[in-house]
């Protein structure tokens, strides 16, 4: 069996470049805080979401839209609405973090098919479990902090299918849990779908120096000619206890390309690729290369050689936690 | 699709010194017609700008001796060339080929931020909603330009095909990437 690519659009545009790249699946959502990709310019408008399923249907593609905000006290029906349009779109599956909106799909929208966000941060057997007991979850959008063994372990204790992270953008503080950035801004992932938004950003040349600044704090300063990553709150350069550099995390983009015939093994079904904020000429080459890398496994031939380097962020890629070896 | 910074084309000096005596006021003129005739095809622009439909852009070709003031005033758009640069909310900067590459889908905003082929100064938030809205549009400057007087579509054209020749850059849509 073909490994599934899961790929991302935050535009009709990109959902078409994906389609046509030859992606299996593309998730994309609304144009509102009930997504964790709330940025400005991007994401659908209900007309937009029903013709982008239509284009993807008639092209043999799935389209999974994304829900995976928690829902604001009082401000319920503004999710619930989501996933309904999701379902009246004619949408594949809606992924969900919020157990009281999977409860909620569950009891109103049986037939919609429910995935489990990675911004609810399920990384054991026993909690992916309990989700597809108690909402019927068929898959899981695993957290990137797993090992490859620690991915086959899960596998071997669900049915669950799992999907994981292969290339993009990395966010590991066990997601859904982060409060960096609401530190800094007031705003974040969980709540308004946005980390370190680009309304706090503020980049400023200074003395032959590139400043990236959040919310007024300075996230790191670079040379000239050295690659300038955005100030995410956990890739800064940071001086604590006398000490400066990444004290979080490096500034490094994911590319798990070459652990494809790991996961597989690893029973995982489906591969993501991270960056709606991408835009539709990135989309379409990594979908291109990642598609062109599990027909190759499909039929036994050996992986494509990575060409993907120049698009990371930091353009330095790393394996993540599936390969383990955490400072 | 190209992205290293050394597959960027720069205009070359003698090309762009040319432009140097270009009178402003009919480029602005002609540059506003066509910008206008964008948003009438491409509503989805303006929507996708929001808020920041308000907001002043800076658009600064380095390798260009002028600079364009963009201002979506909500749908009533204008474009203005200067010599110096005005006040704007945000200022994106680069190669005209990295500017227009962005516009024809020929390059990645963020890959060219990275390796600091773009400068982004100012209101980030409203670059990336111009950046995103302008990706969405899937926008042909050379099929937009057969809608203008025939004119200025003529003057226009053959200055993009100047530039075409001079700098390699890519003027017309970028369709589909190589297939690698
Ligand atoms: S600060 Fe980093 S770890 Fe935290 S939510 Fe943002 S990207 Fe994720």
């Amino acid at each position: 069996m073909v490994m599934e690519t899961v790929c991302p659009a935050g535009t009709p545009a990109a959902l078409r470049a994906a389609v046509e790249a030859g992606a299996h699946s593309i998730y994309c959502g609304f144009a509102d805080e009930t997504n964790a990709r709330n940025f400005p310019g991007l994401n659908f408008s209900r007309e937009e979401m029903a013709a982008g399923v239509a284009f993807a249907h008639a092209r043999g593609a799935k389209v999974l839209v994304a829900i995976n905000t928690y829902p604001r006290a009082g401000a319920a029906p503004l999710w619930h609405r989501a996933v309904a349009d999701a379902e009246a779109s004619g949408a594949d599956a809606v992924i969900l973090a919020d157990p009281g909106l999977l409860a909620h799909a569950a009891e109103h929208h049986p037939g919609l098919r429910r995935h489990l966000s990675v911004q609810a941060a399920a990384a054991n057997a026993d909690v992916i479990n309990f989700y597809a007991d108690s909402f019927g979850v068929k898959r899981v959008v695993l957290p990137r902090v797993l090992s490859v063994p620690e991915i086959a372990a899960i596998n071997a204790e669900t049915d669950v299918e799992t999907e994981v992270f292969v290339f993009g953008g990395l966010c590991v503080m066990a997601e859904g849990r982060c409060s960096l950035s609401s530190y800094a801004t007031g705003l974040s992932p969980n709540m308004h779908g946005v980390c370190s938004p680009a309304s706090h950003v503020d980049y400023a040349e200074e003395g032959g120096e590139l400043a990236a600044r959040l919310g007024g704090y300075t996230i790191h300063r670079v040379g000239k000619g050295e690659p300038a990553p955005y100030p995410t709150l956990c890739k800064g350069c940071f001086t604590s206890q006398g000490a400066t550099g990444h004290v979080f995390e490096d500034p490094v983009s994911l590319n798990a390309e070459q652990l494809i015939p790991q996961l597989a093994k690893a029973g995982v079904t489906a591969l993501k690729i991270e960056g709606r904020q991408r835009s539709r000429a990135y989309v379409a080459q990594v979908v291109r290369n990642f598609r062109a890398a599990v027909d190759a496994l499909a039929a036994g031939r050996p992986m494509p050689e990575g060409m993907l380097a120049r698009l990371s962020e930091g353009q330095a890629g790393t394996t993540g936690a599936y390969r383990k070896t955490w400072r | 699709m190209p992205s290293a910074s050394q597959t960027i084309p720069i205009f070359p000096r003698p090309a762009g010194m040319m432009l140097r005596p270009l009178p402003l006021a009919p480029l602005s003129a002609a540059l506003s017609m066509l910008a206008r005739r964008v948003v009438t095809r491409h509503p989805g622009l303006l929507r996708r700008l929001g808020a920041h439909d308000r907001a002043r852009f800076l658009i600064d070709p380095t390798d260009l001796p002028l600079v364009l003031c963009l201002e979506p005033r909500g749908g009533q758009v204008r474009v203005t060339a200067h010599r110096q640069a005005p006040r704007a909310d945000v200022r994106i900067a680069g190669p005209l080929a990295a500017l227009l590459g962005l516009v024809h889908g020929a390059y990645d905003g963020d890959a060219l931020f990275f390796s600091r082929d773009l400068v982004i100064e100012g209101d980030t938030a409203a670059a990336l909603a111009l950046r995103n809205a302008i990706d969405d549009a899937e926008l042909d400057l050379a099929e937009e330009l057969t809608a203008l007087p025939p004119v200025l579509a003529g003057a226009l054209r053959r200055a993009i095909a100047l530039a075409e020749r001079r700098t390699g850059v890519a003027l017309t849509r970028v369709a589909e990437g190589p297939a690698w």
